[in-house]
């Protein structure tokens, strides 16, 4: 490894209804210490290795489907930069739908 | 770089309220939320003390925190209420059953009496065998009508002298919005009170009304609270969902809209010299109707007479109809279509 990263473990959690477009409630990951880590590239990430189908559902452009809100660590992602923020081990993100009936 | 909490208690902050923009750590956030909720209930003169109060439970994110937040409320500010829940079965196998068990769940948890009515019991059908027969494309129609019915009944049966349903927000800034796209001049004047009621109808009311979606969801899971969260498997309603999207698109750019478009609503008043539906009552049921006949009413004839479009669409085509079977009860007569 030349990049000077570490791979990065992080826990994904998907609720709220949120949880319905993937296999997994809880997943633990370890990605690839190739480059660094934002929640923007995360978002991707799992676009690309974790959704089952109908991507439009979680992503569109480059952020969450408005409705769809994410914490990481319990934290508003909305504090913390939003796509911008730069994931660190052990991190928790948490997607939580709001757009289901009630 | 951590934010601190805006009411300056010395706690970083956990969220970004969406309504005005503060940070607030997780204390400061449950205070302003029930505040407000507070706030609302008594600006807006919903109670009285010893009143008989029904939360439409659905097992839903906002039914869930209304009941949780009532409850609070009512302890920590003595408003005097005899708290119930009050749920409707569609009959949706899948759905509503798995739904039933988080109102069940809830009855247990905040200890309050829970009345559930079926459509089954209350018209002979359920949503399934509605579906059956009309497919999915008016279903919608079927279940919005008769729930609506369904609550009245149920309140009445509970001897309730108010029922609040857990429309947020968003809810109304949606059906605000819907209410313009449709031209419907008579929803549109009403869809923003807080409290309804017909003369002789039970009093509805919204204490939810100025709440955020995304507030009631970070309320909920800060708080624990559980709730089903699973789209109805009969409902597409797409239009409803390009006014939603539309809706969170603009709250993404500017969250204050959701609250702009409720003022909006409810300013608006309608000229005189409109036509306005008058309300009524059912010849047939009694309840509360603009028409002769109420919806449910013709809707459940058209079900019971195997011509289930009758009542979706033009309400002059299914008002012939039903007189023309008045008329005729008991003689044999086709009726062209």
């Amino acid at each position: 490894m030349t990049s000077g990263y570490k791979d990065l473990s992080i826990t994904v959690e998907f609720r709220g209804g949120a949880e319905l477009l993937f296999e997994k409630k809880k997943n633990e990951l370890n990605l690839p210490g190739d480059e660094e880590w934002t929640l923007r590239r995360l978002l991707f990430w799992i676009r690309d290795n974790l959704l089952k189908d109908r991507p439009e559902l979680f992503l569109l452009g480059d952020t969450v489907r408005p409705g769809i809100l994410v914490l990481v660590n319990d934290e508003d992602w909305e504090l913390l930069g939003q796509g911008e923020y730069k994931l660190k081990p052990r991190d928790t993100v948490l997607f939580i739908s709001t757009l289901h009936g009630g | 770089m951590p934010v601190p909490c805006s009411a300056k208690c010395g706690k970083n902050a956990t969220l970004k309220r969406p309504k005005t923009g503060d940070a607030l750590c997780k204390e400061c956030f449950f205070w302003a939320f029930e505040m407000e909720v507070h706030n609302t209930i008594v600006n807006a003169k919903l109670f009285q003390r010893g009143n008989k109060v029904a939360i439409a439970a659905s097992g839903g994110k906002d039914s869930t925190v209304l009941a949780y937040v009532l409850k609070l409320l009512n302890e920590r500010y003595d408003y005097g209420l005899d708290l119930f829940l009050l749920s409707v079965d569609e009959g949706i196998t899948g759905y509503r059953d798995d739904s039933l068990q988080t109102v069940k769940q809830n009855k247990i948890d905040y200890e309050m009496p829970l009345k559930i009515l079926s459509y089954e019991e209350l018209y002979g059908w359920t949503m399934d065998a509605i579906v059956a027969q009309v497919g999915r494309k008016n279903n919608c129609t079927f279940c919005g009508v008769f729930r609506r019915q369904a609550l009245d009944r149920g309140a009445a049966l509970l001897g309730v002298d108010c029922v609040v349903t857990g429309h947020n927000a968003d809810d109304i800034a949606e059906t605000v919005l819907m209410n313009v796209l449709r031209g419907d001049i008579a929803r549109l004047q009403r869809c923003t009170s807080i409290i309804t009621a017909g003369a002789d109808s039970i009093m509805r009311c919204k204490p939810l009304k100025y709440t955020y979606e995304k507030e009631i969801v970070m309320y909920a899971y800060f708080k624990r609270l559980v709730y089903f969260s699973t789209e109805c498997i009969f409902a597409p309603n797409a239009y409803r969902g390009h006014a939603r999207m539309f809706l969170k698109d603009l709250e993404k750019i500017r969250p204050s809209s959701i609250m702009d478009i409720i003022h909006s609503g409810e300013r608006l008043s309608v000229r005189d010299g409109i036509k306005m539906p008058e309300r009524r009552n059912c010849t047939r049921c009694g309840f509360v109707s603009s028409q002769e006949i109420c919806k449910a009413c013709v809707l459940l004839e058209g079900l019971n007479r195997g011509l289930p479009r009758l009542g979706i669409g033009k309400s002059n085509k299914a008002k012939l109809l039903l007189a023309a079977t008045t008329e005729d009860r008991g003689k044999k007569k086709t009726v062209d279509f």
